[in-house]
């Protein structure tokens, strides 16, 4: 054990238990219309005791763990809660996963983004837990007249060295009324029972039912339906509405518009990322009398800003990747005269398109807004910066807006944009009644907040005995730049060059799974398998030597990686695929990336069926330290595998004069079962280091590994997602 | 607007609704049933995906008035207690992450394992394609279904 201080979040401990006075009853806050199960009602206990803002012990010894983050598929409401149930130590078949709502009193960081819930989380979850624990030993220890250290604890029962021993829920009530400890025992990881675990997903009985479980689902008395209509293209708006066709129409009840353009005086938030301000709005009854009325509204639009081209946006991307930037984000050695030097110079250029989030839920929010006091619910990735933005817009105080996070059908970066939470509200505010938002699939797919489109020039320079001396990188993306310029290969090469530029467009961008890694580690790791095959080199050695460099003898400082842990997943999925080992008509390709603090490297095998490449099999290695839930954690190596391969295989949001060309699943495609690889191995490495992300980081260099084996498949570097796109665009006809 | 009588996991249900409205609609607003969801509202995602007389059909893309009196088996009416073999196996798997495709998912799995118990991976990769996971849980679900059919036939 060790001891540590709880000073760390300490409030989450404190405001809670002073709240809870004598052991307060809490009902139990069942989302919407769920009700218990019948075996849940049968072990309720009569009486809730609080112990902190994560834990209420009941006084038959069922535990109710708050789980304080959003959900939205990565699985936190299953892991967070097994990391305070570990350090309580109780049995995790008594324990009962409750959604808090938004709570910036007693809860750090409740959002879901950058893979950090559980690597932010960690420590205070465990100090929740210790702290709970360790209150019950007191208050045991109290009625037992003994000294606390003569006591043990082992799935929720409590024992003295004399055999007396009883269960937590005999002390609850006392532990809720003690003071604080100063300081608690934290598990040493070698002890842990739940974490490391596989433990199935806690909503998982009622996802197979179909339990009313997400923000589309919410339902309350009297609730109107409400549908928004966006400008048809990026940068124009309403210019007149003619309703006449409309306002007769069954179930229609009101046609006007809205406007969330930044209140004057304010400034916008990044979360309020939006290209359409100006919306016109149905309200009606029921979804269908609204979808029908929506057709039938007739809309006149005018322009307000360019129109922009996907093959303009491309070729102003394509400049711009040739024009030197006057302030490299990085510059170590002297690059020019490296690449001078050089006995060998390769070049080459890398695209990507536009892509939408396409969660599988549609945004969609539920509000009930009156003059001083709004209500909302639905799913959202950051409730904080929801709950502001309303603030902002209606004037309301914060401390009189509930938001309440449903589970999400998906989130991918979409739902840390949450334009249409505020509109939910500005729509329940004008009609004076609840309302649920509800966007149809067009609408989601032509709103924007795409990620953006990138390109990527890079340049390696190798002297005459096939040594990198010299590595150059421009990137270059709609409203953003794709590049970090202290990852590797930065820090393994004496001459070192990196730029960014960033082309502004009317079309609104936002972060997508692995913002700029999804195309940075394509990008990069593809290049420099082409620079270990002009080296002569075997790919993984030629990356092994770069991180012997940056462990030996780095260049620069701010190298932004671990040598040790990246070389390390390298070397074990190595051995795990048995590289090099020669297989049949098999081609391999190997790619390895460091985002969100967690490393990954990955071995995929492509086949030739009648010409064309299948992929059979990923081998996948994961360093994100202590690894929760395992199962749950194989799940999202594989979601982000199956995810990193559909959309650099298939997917892309292309336009023409500002609308977008695909607006719903049969011009945009998704990856379906019969195109997924036939399997994929996870390894995790064991090293008992602090936890770090997992939703994301198995996205970025699966896209490079399939290019490489593409390659040896087929002879050709793919450079341009989505790869079908540019297999079909390349094939010559025989003469 | 007129009155329908479905037949709704085995119950009688009466609607008052425009006869072009989808059975979807008709599902989550008018019955009160959300398990069944929308994802695209052209049959292109398998979110929506009920039993009709026992097929796996979208109900995003048929108007009540179609429905006459045809069974209508919801994700809600699959079994009693959640324990059809599709739904156990789902569980045992661990498939969903999000899961809001899962429904269909579960739907077109089960329709699928009525008419074929034993089915190989082509013929599952066959009845599954219409139902897109965004979160790419396709290689759970595959064995999920395996698992099931092992399950019924033993
Ligand atoms: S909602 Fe019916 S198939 Fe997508
Ligand atoms: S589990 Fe999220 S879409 Fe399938």
């Amino acid at each position: 054990m060790t001891l540590v201080k709880t000073s760390y979040n300490r409030r989450s401990f404190l405001k809670t238990s002073a709240a809870a006075g004598g052991g307060l009853l809490i009902g139990f806050n069942w989302l919407v219309s769920c009700k218990p199960t019948p075996k849940q009602l049968l072990e309720m206990p009569e009486e809730w005791f609080n112990i902190n803002s994560y834990i209420k012990i009941g006084n038959n010894g069922v535990t109710t763990i708050f789980s304080a983050n959003p959900e939205i598929g990565q699985n936190v409401k299953t892991s967070m809660p097994m990391i305070v149930a570990e350090e309580l130590d109780i049995d995790w078949k008594k324990v009962i996963v409750e959604q808090t709502n938004l709570n910036t009193e007693k809860y750090d960081r409740q959002l879901a983004g950058g893979s950090q819930s559980i690597r932010h989380g960690w420590q205070g979850l465990r100090m929740a837990g210790a702290t709970g624990r360790r209150m019950l030993l007191e208050a045991a220890a109290k009625e037992w007249q003994v000294p606390v250290s003569e006591l043990t604890t082992k799935n929720g029962t409590i024992s003295h060295s004399s055999g007396k021993s009883a269960g937590y829920g005999e002390f609850a009530q006392a532990a809720s009324q003690l003071s604080v400890p100063e300081e608690v025992e934290l598990k040493d990881p070698k002890d842990f029972k739940i974490i490391g675990t596989p433990t199935k997903n806690v909503d998982g009985p009622k996802l197979v039912k179909g339990e009313p479980l997400f923000g589309l689902d919410y339902n309350k008395e009297g609730m109107l339906i409400a549908m928004i209509v966006h400008a048809p293209s990026f940068g124009m708006k309403p210019k007149s509405i003619d309703d006449s066709a409309v306002k007769g129409m069954a179930g229609i009840k009101d046609v006007f518009t809205i406007d969330s353009a930044t209140p004057e005086g304010e400034e916008a938030s990044w979360s309020e990322t939006n290209a359409f301000h100006q919306l016109v709005v149905i309200v009606g009854n029921s979804t269908w009398e609204v979808m029908k009325a929506k057709k039938a509204l007739k809309i006149e639009w005018e322009k307000v800003s360019s129109s922009e081209n996907t093959v303009d946006q491309i070729s102003k991307l394509d400049e711009l990747i040739t024009q030197k930037s006057d302030e490299p984000r990085r510059s170590d050695g002297n690059t020019d005269k490296a690449f001078k030097n050089a006995a060998k110079v390769i070049e080459k250029n890398y695209y990507a398109p536009f892509l939408a989030h396409n969660t599988m839920e549609p945004m969609n929010f539920f509000a009930d807004v009156n003059a001083n006091k709004a209500e909302l619910v639905g799913p959202i990735q950051t409730p904080a910066e929801l709950r502001s933005s309303v603030h902002k817009y209606t004037g309301i105080p914060e401390e009189n807006i509930d938001v309440m996070m449903t589970r999400m059908g998906g989130g991918f970066g979409r739902r840390l944009y949450g334009n249409f939470g505020l509109e939910a509200a500005l729509i329940s505010k004008k009609v004076n009644a609840p309302v649920k938002l509800i966007y149809t699939r067009e609408d989601d797919m032509t709103q924007g907040t795409y990620r953006p489109m990138y390109a990527m020039k890079y340049r390696a320079a190798l002297d005459k005995n096939n040594k990198l001396i010299g590595f150059h990188v421009r990137a270059a993306g709609i409203n953003s730049a794709p590049l970090f310029p202290d990852r590797y290969p930065a820090g393994t090469v004496d001459n070192y060059l990196a730029e960014s530029h960033s082309l502004e467009s009317n079309v609104s961008t936002g972060a997508w799974r692995a913002p700029s890694s999804n195309f940075v580690a394509y990008a990069e790791q593809s290049f420099l398998d082409e620079v270990a095959e002009a080296a002569g080199k075997d790919p993984i050695d030629f990356r092994l030597e770069l991180f012997d460099r940056a462990m030996t003898d780095p260049v620069g400082e701010n190298n932004d990686y671990d040598a040790e842990r990246y070389a390390g997943v390298l070397k074990m999925v190595h051995e795990k695929s048995n590289w090099g080992e020669k297989k049949e008509g098999v081609y391999r390709g190997v790619s390895a990336y460091y985002c969100h603090n967690s490393y990954v490297a990955q071995v995929v095998d492509v086949a030739l069926n009648n010409g064309e490449p299948q992929i059979q099999k990923i081998w996948c290695v994961v360093d994100c330290g202590v690894v929760v839930n395992p199962d749950g954690a194989i799940n999202q190596v594989e979601g982000g595998i199956v995810d990193g391969i559909g959309h650099a295989m298939y997917s892309a949001l292309t336009m023409t004069d500002g609308k977008p060309d695909q607006d719903n699943f049969n011009r945009y495609q998704l990856i379906r079962i019969k195109d997924t690889p036939f399997e994929i191995e996870t390894h995790f490495v064991q090293n008992g280091i602090d936890p770090t992300g997992l939703g994301e980081p198995t996205l970025p260099p699966i896209s490079a590994a399939v290019a490489n084996a593409m390659y040896r498949a087929i002879g050709k570097r793919l450079t341009k997602q989505p790869f079908t796109q540019q297999l079909k665009e390349d094939v010559v006809e025989p003469a | 607007m007129a009155q329908f009588t479905l037949n709704i996991n085995g119950k009688q249900q009466q609607v008052d609704v425009a006869e072009d409205t989808p059975l979807l609609w008709v599902l989550r607003d008018h019955i009160k049933l959300v398990g069944t969801k929308y994802g695209c509202g052209i049959s292109q995602c398998g979110a929506c995906t009920v039993h009709l007389d026992g097929t796996a059909t979208r109900s995003c893309s048929i108007p009540v008035s179609a429905i006459g009196n045809k069974k209508v088996v919801t994700i809600e009416g699959l079994s009693k207690n959640g324990d059809h073999p599709v739904q156990k196996a789902w569980i045992e798997h661990d498939v969903a992450q999000c899961g809001y495709c899962q429904a269909g998912q579960i739907m077109s799995a089960s329709a699928l394992l009525d008419k074929n118990s034993n089915p190989s991976d082509e013929e599952i990769y066959s009845a599954m394609n219409g139902n897109i996971c965004r979160c790419g849980t396709y290689l759970r679900i595959r064995s999920a279904i395996h698992s099931a059919a092992s399950n019924m036939n033993a």
